[in-house]
């Protein structure tokens, strides 16, 4: 474990105006949603220009929070203290002892800023009053032997806003793209049945994006989570009418209901473990420090995990996502390719310390992490291969690249995984608003095979902006994809001469194969969409400005952002100063313990290297050129084809079994759809139900019958034969006697009277004679 | 002593009465019988008071014979009401109370 | 007025409804709208009064028995009427007094075939004394009697204004749950008994048991039968089978108050009664608790996914949320039982505004086949917004009522009391965990069988089918808002359980 006690030096904690008032960025969306909701209808633009203005104003604000905090970084200098040595010699002065006696993080700069009120607590000694301290005090001690942080200590729940590099990153990546979304959708989704919903919903995922982003404690991760989930499962339906678009809500809400046991779970764990506290900051201290055993870090890790693999695509719960491509195409761009998907990054990213030693990262060679990355990314970019849809070559495409980020994380390349994060954002977002261009100028389609094709003339605009996105994504020098990929594979330590935290070799593997993958099934994408000859039936035709200009918005970005983190040596090499070096990871990489820049379990940050850069360029390229070549070979044999009609595939059966196993992605639809949740609706619950009604109930209704049938017999032979005909007799004579009697009573008023006045004389005579 | 006569004459009347109240059908003949059989208690009555020298005697009598009066009133709408639903005084056809 | 609130509040409240029932019974049975106001006056002023107690209840102290009155009632007996609200029943007593009124409300265009208002709300309001008494008793006798008045109107409301098997369904649940309360009666006679036949009062009960007058093993079987008695009333797993045909073929105001407020009686009859009296049973006893507990969320789950119809899936989905609440009190700490009172509170209003939809579905369509039902979005927009929003809450999203009352029971079964085995506790949060995605499943399954999609033909141009009514508006919005206002303050109930909670997890940490 890292040895915290040798550190000593200052805390730099920054303040301003824009990290205390943060949390105004995701109440500006919040209130949009409300007010959209309200009055949304009834406004002239029905809702959209509350929506716009929410987020703009909230994107400006985020823009002014990133600007303070690389101002701020940038004025400590933090520039030269961040390279090997230069933390080697600042690194035993990062920490202090804190004011409570108790081992904290410690930063020299960019410790984040922590503004938390109280939301509510639970059993907090504050709120007993009644009980009497020294009661509640010796119940508390009294077990603190066998329950370790004490029983009866109860919670507190805080929500508040964390404000590092980190979090601020995204804030701004989330703003940004929830900004340019919100107008292009004005004019994608124009005329729609549920226009306003529509904004109210990007409205709130907006809104509880940002709240997750921000959140301080795990448990306002957790609510963050969940909600974006919810607007998820809210914006896949939107078009509820047609069952395959609820169909897809549902699975992906129910699939990351499965990753939610995973995090329900592990923070419960972590919870405990790090000494009863929700707070992030926290519980990674407790992680860095050595108190939480590494067995509970590793099962809450591997609880964590799932919950990653749900929400960000990674196999094998990653089968929602290009389900999820149901949904309306800019809310594909901003849920389903740059936000909320990394929301499971961004989870492994907020605790990494509990990730980097529960998995035991450093000096490893495989992990969990990095193999699941590792799976995902390959596996990803296979199925991309035989999409026929363009939004679902671009959804595996996300699977992939979600499967690079995790495996960066997993090797311990913190800022490689957070940059590829950024950069994805940008190009993926473009690629994916491209195909919204693409399919709004035909028709309504996207299937590449049957409605596309000779595209690049009609529409240049689109055309050029998705080819950018495609060399950024295939990661073409010098565009945003190559540096963050060159990043990831340098930190998998494999390829000779890089150092990175241990030797991930087949990590490393997996990446390779993915660089190239990548640039094969992006070439085969691009020329199915706009080489070609047109094959559809419809008047292809650019789209307009409000969709255009985010197009073009992004694809600067996808050109750019890359230079943001470009290596030492190579800032040297072409004679920029190094001060223009690693700026990314200057400013999201949180300093300090907190990701043990130095420390001797720490991880370290891997050597660049030219050769591997040329490698894996030259294996994107020539993957690309194989396909080109595939495409213009057929071309000239056929312009409208698709596919030769005698391929591989219909002439090798090793071949045509795979090319089967990637058509049916895997099997695992029809493992989840049909063995796990028809297995659990079918036999299962009727089982269940079947046990319900004939065995618990047939207890209650066999209790039920076997009491009626005693008390049938005794009423039949002891009521009714003893007791009853006791009765009936007494009952029956009286009866009998009175049927007789009955006839006396004839109605004849005259004759009573003569009865009367008879009897009357006999009593008069009895009286006479016998007295 | 001259009691007898009236016990006697009472006595006539309470027979006359009471063949009355049984032999005849006419509703209203049985109301004038019952008349008969309270008249001769009534005289019966005074006959004894005016034998023993008391006025209680006569007063019981004055009671009856306001009791008759409303007894006979009752009797005539109940026996108008018999007309009235089945168009007969006939006291044989009324055996309502039949059981 | 303060003089007032101490001596009487509590029971002007319990009894205010009396009156409004003897106020009934004079007038003629056509009157129907003046039954309905006077139903509606007599509940609401029993929430005024309650409004009033509320306001007046001393925060800072919510773990002692305010407003508390005690006189002799049955002194052969030693049984004493008496009440009080403390911070664990102030909650129950709040929701019951909301959804009285509410359902009264709702009656107003919705009393059930074969009519007959006056009938329907007297039962109503004798339901409502019930319900009120049994959560501010603090006599055992006092809180059978309460217990038991509650059963007879809902037997009646079940077997007259019922579904098409009301007859078979109101028995099974008066028998059933007749049978669990002649348990709890014999317990508490042997309680009463064992102790010394001196007093009926459950904190008097309390201390004598605490001072050993009772032998370890008569504890248990004592237990055991409130065991039986409240976990029928819960209903806990297996003895759950009344439920679902209760609630079936129950009124939809008989179901929404079934669910909202009777199900509570029985886990609120745990924490109130049997683990302050019996702490050392309740250690023995919670493994099995914990067990049929997480086995109810399970099994209420797969049951859910197996109905066809509306209104038993919802029914069903009581057994697992109940399981949750059951598992909360199984950890005998006061987190789990923090947890356990949100849950019921959370539970009351979501299920049974969840019975309310239902209610108000089968009035427009006729029928709950889930099959034949479709596009209720499409057909009554707000209704269907209204149901998405009611069954997200079900299944526990954060930021609405329902996640406050799970999520800190899974938590709390991380680290149960001392004395409770911490593997097989953390082997049940697993399993409630895993509940939490089969709710999901069998919510979202019906939101999308209902709401989502089309119409089906059959439906399509119904006339009848129209968006929500004045009444279930104004039926419907005070649950809403509390749906959403506990989700974001859940402080507000937690606060106030708080204190009786950790009063409880002390005995139980006492032991340990």
């Amino acid at each position: 474990m890292f040895a915290v006690e040798e550190f000593t030096g200052e805390v730099v904690v920054y303040s301003s105006w824009f990290y205390d008032n943060v949390w105004l960025i995701p109440a500006l969306p919040a209130a949009s949603f409300l007010i959209i909701l309200l009055f949304g209808k009834r406004l002239p633009y029905k809702g959209a220009e509350v929506g716009i203005t929410a987020v703009l104003a909230a994107f400006g604000l985020a823009l002014l929070t990133t600007f303070t905090w690389i101002a701020d970084i940038e004025t400590d200098g933090g520039a030269e203290s961040h390279s090997e040595e230069a933390m080697a010699a600042s690194g035993p002065e990062l920490a202090v002892e804190a004011e409570d006696g108790k081992e904290g993080l410690k930063f020299s700069r960019g410790a984040p800023v922590i503004n938390e009120v109280e939301w509510f607590g639970i059993g907090t000694d504050a709120n007993r009053v009644t009980l009497g301290a020294e009661e509640g005090a010796a119940a508390a001690d009294g077990d603190a032997d066998d329950h370790g942080e004490g029983f009866g200590g109860g919670f507190s729940i805080p929500i508040g806003t964390l404000v590092d590099g980190q979090s601020v990153m995204l804030l701004f990546v989330v703003t940004f793209i929830s900004s340019l979304v919100h107008i292009y959708s004005t004019d994608y989704v124009h005329g729609d049945r549920r226009f306003t919903h529509y904004y109210a919903f990007l409205s709130l995922f907006t809104a509880s994006m940002l709240f997750m982003v921000l959140s301080s404690s795990t448990i306002q991760l957790i609510v963050g989570w969940e909600l974006v989930g919810v607007c998820s499962f809210a914006l896949i339906g939107h078009w509820w009418e047609e069952k395959p678009n609820s169909d897809a809500a549902l699975k992906a809400f129910l699939t990351n209901r499965v990753g939610d046991i995973g995090l329900l779970v592990g923070m419960t764990i972590l919870y405990f473990a790090a000494g009863r506290t929700f707070s992030i900051p926290e519980i990674n201290e407790a992680a860095v420090a050595g108190d939480i055993g590494q067995g509970t870090l590793l099962i809450s890790s591997l609880c964590l995990m799932a919950a990653v693999m749900s929400k960000s695509g990674q196999f094998i719960l990653h089968t929602w996502l290009p389900d999820a491509m149901a949904g309306p195409t800019p809310v594909s761009a901003l849920i389903h390719a740059a936000t909320m998907v990394v929301a499971g990054v961004y989870l492994i990213g907020r605790l990494y310390p509990v990730f980097y030693e529960g998995f035991g990262i450093a000096g490893g060679s495989i992990n969990a992490m990095a193999f699941i990355g590792g799976l995902t990314t390959v596996g990803g970019g296979l199925l991309a291969f035989v999409q026929r849809d363009i939004k679902k070559v671009l959804a595996y495409s996300t699977v992939s690249q979600l499967g690079y980020m995790v495996l960066a994380l997993g090797v311990g390349a913190y800022t490689a995984g957070m940059f590829h994060l950024f950069t994805h954002a940008f190009f993926k977002a473009c690629l994916f608003l491209g195909a919204g261009s693409v399919s709004h100028a035909c028709h309504h389609s996207f299937d590449m095979k049957a409605d596309m094709g000779g595209l690049r003339t009609y529409m240049p605009k689109t055309f050029w902006t998705f080819i950018i996105g495609t060399a950024a994504l295939a990661g073409i020098p010098p565009l945003a994809g190559f540096w963050s990929k060159d990043e990831i594979l340098v930190g998998t330590g494999a390829f000779p001469g890089t150092d990175g935290n241990g030797t991930f070799t087949i990590p490393f593997i997996f990446g390779l194969i993915t660089a190239a993958l990548t640039a094969a099934y992006m070439t085969r994408c691009v020329w199915l969409t706009f080489f070609g000859e047109y094959r559809g039936h419809a008047h292809p035709h650019e789209s307009g400005p409000r969709i255009t200009v985010p197009l073009i918005i992004l694809a600067v970005m996808a050109v750019w952002v890359g230079f943001l983190n470009m290596p030492t040596a190579f800032v040297e090499s072409v004679g920029l100063g190094s001060g223009w070096a690693h700026k990314f990871e200057d400013w999201v990489e949180p300093e300090g313990v907190a990701t043990f820049v130095g420390g001797a379990n720490g991880f370290t940050h891997a050597k660049p290297s030219l050769l591997l850069a040329i490698v894996a360029t030259g294996l994107g390229l020539a993957a690309g050129l194989i396909v080109w070549r595939y495409y213009t070979a057929l071309y000239a044999k056929d312009p409208k084809a698709t596919e030769y009609s005698d391929g591989l595939a219909s002439r090798n059966s090793l071949a045509a079994a795979g090319h089967r196993v990637l058509e049916q992605k895997y099997y695992l639809d029809h493992l989840y759809t049909d063995v796990v949740a028809g297995g659990t609706k079918g036999p299962l619950a009727r089982a269940a139900y079947w046990f319900n009604q004939n065995v618990l109930d047939g207890v209650v209704n066999a209790a039920g019958y076997v009491s009626t049938l005693v008390g049938r017999f005794v009423y039949r032979y002891i009521d009714q034969g003893v007791v009853d005909r006791a009765v009936n007799v007494s009952g029956q004579s009286a009866s009998e006697s009175g049927r007789f009697l009955r006839r006396i009573q004839t109605g004849q008023v005259r004759e009573y009277a003569s009865l009367m006045f008879g009897a009357a004389a006999v009593l008069a005579a009895v009286f006479i004679f016998a007295f | 002593m001259f009691l007898n006569q009236f016990l006697l004459l009472a006595a006539a009347l309470f027979c006359i009465g009471v063949y009355g109240v049984l032999a005849r059908r006419n509703g209203v003949l049985v109301l004038m019988s019952i008349e008969l059989i309270l008249n001769s208690v009534n005289i019966n009555l005074v006959a004894f008071g005016a034998y023993h020298g008391d006025v209680s005697g006569q007063v019981f009598a004055l009671f009856i014979i306001g009791v008759a009066a409303a007894e006979v009133g009752v009797g005539l709408a109940i026996v108008l009401l018999i007309y009235r639903n089945r168009r007969s005084i006939d006291v044989a056809e009324a055996n309502l109370l039949k059981g | 007025m303060q003089d007032f609130l101490d001596n009487w509040g509590i029971t002007v409240m319990v009894f205010a409804p009396l009156v409004g029932v003897v106020a009934m019974m004079l007038l003629p049975e056509r009157e129907e709208e003046t039954h309905k106001l006077i139903a509606l006056v007599a509940s609401v002023a029993s929430a005024i009064v309650g409004l009033l107690l509320l306001v007046n209840f001393d925060y800072d102290r919510s773990g002692v028995m305010q407003f508390a009155r005690t006189d002799t009632w049955i002194s052969v007996v030693n049984a004493d009427y008496s009440i009080g609200l403390d911070g664990m029943s102030l909650p129950l007593v709040a929701l019951t007094l909301l959804v009285t009124p509410l359902v009264i409300i709702y009656s107003w265009n919705h009393i059930p075939s074969p009519g007959n208002a006056k009938a329907f709300l007297m039962l109503m309001l004798v339901l409502h004394t019930g319900m009120l008494g049994t959560f501010v008793a603090r006599d055992l006798v006092l809180f059978f009697v309460f217990f038991e008045v509650v059963l007879l109107p809902m037997y009646f409301m079940i077997g007259v204004w019922g579904g098409e098997q009301r007859l078979y369904a109101a028995i099974k649940f008066f028998l059933y749950t007749l049978f669990g309360s002649a348990l709890m009666l014999v317990s508490f006679l042997a309680l009463y008994w064992s102790t010394g036949s001196q007093t009926f009062s459950i904190t008097g009960l309390a201390e004598l048991v605490a001072d050993g007058d009772v032998a370890r093993n008569t504890q248990l079987l004592i237990f055991g039968g409130m065991f039986l008695g409240f976990g029928i009333k819960v209903p806990m797993f297996p003895f759950h089978t009344w439920l679902p045909d209760a609630h079936t073929q129950a009124p939809t105001q008989g179901s929404v108050i079934l669910a909202a407020v009777l199900l509570k009686l029985g886990t609120y009859g745990f924490i109130r009664i049997a683990i302050p009296i019996l702490p050392e049973a309740a250690v023995s006893w919670a493994p099995w608790i914990g067990l049929l507990a997480v086995i109810g969320i399970i099994y209420g789950a797969l049951g859910c996914l197996a109905q066809t119809d509306m209104k038993r899936l919802i029914a069903f989905s009581s057994v697992a949320h109940m399981g949750y609440v059951m598992l909360g009190i199984a950890t005998l700490t006061d987190f789990g039982i923090n947890a356990a009172i949100f849950g019921m509170v959370a539970h009351g209003l979501i299920t049974g505004m969840l019975f309310f939809i239902a209610g108000s579905v089968k009035e427009r369509y006729h029928t709950l086949e889930i099959a034949r039902l479709g596009g209720l979005l499409v057909q009554a927009p707000r209704m269907g917004w209204i149901l998405g929003i009611t069954t997200m809450a079900s299944l526990g999203l954060p930021g609405l009522a329902g996640f406050w009352g799970e999520f800190p029971a899974i938590l709390a079964a991380y680290q149960p009391a001392p004395g409770l085995s911490e593997e097989l506790f953390r082997v049940y949060m697993v399993i409630a965990a895993i509940g939490t995605v089969l709710a999901a499943a069998y919510l979202l399954w019906l939101l999308q069988r209902t709401a989502f999609g089309t119409p089906s033909e059959e439906f399509e141009d119904d006339p009848h089918i129209h968006d929500t009514v004045f009444t279930e508006w104004v039926a419907w919005t005070p649950m809403l808002i509390l749906i959403v206002v506990l989700g974001f303050v859940p402080s507000l109930i937690f606060d106030v359980t708080n204190e009786p909670a950790s009063m409880v997890g002390e005995v139980i940490a006492a032991l340990g």
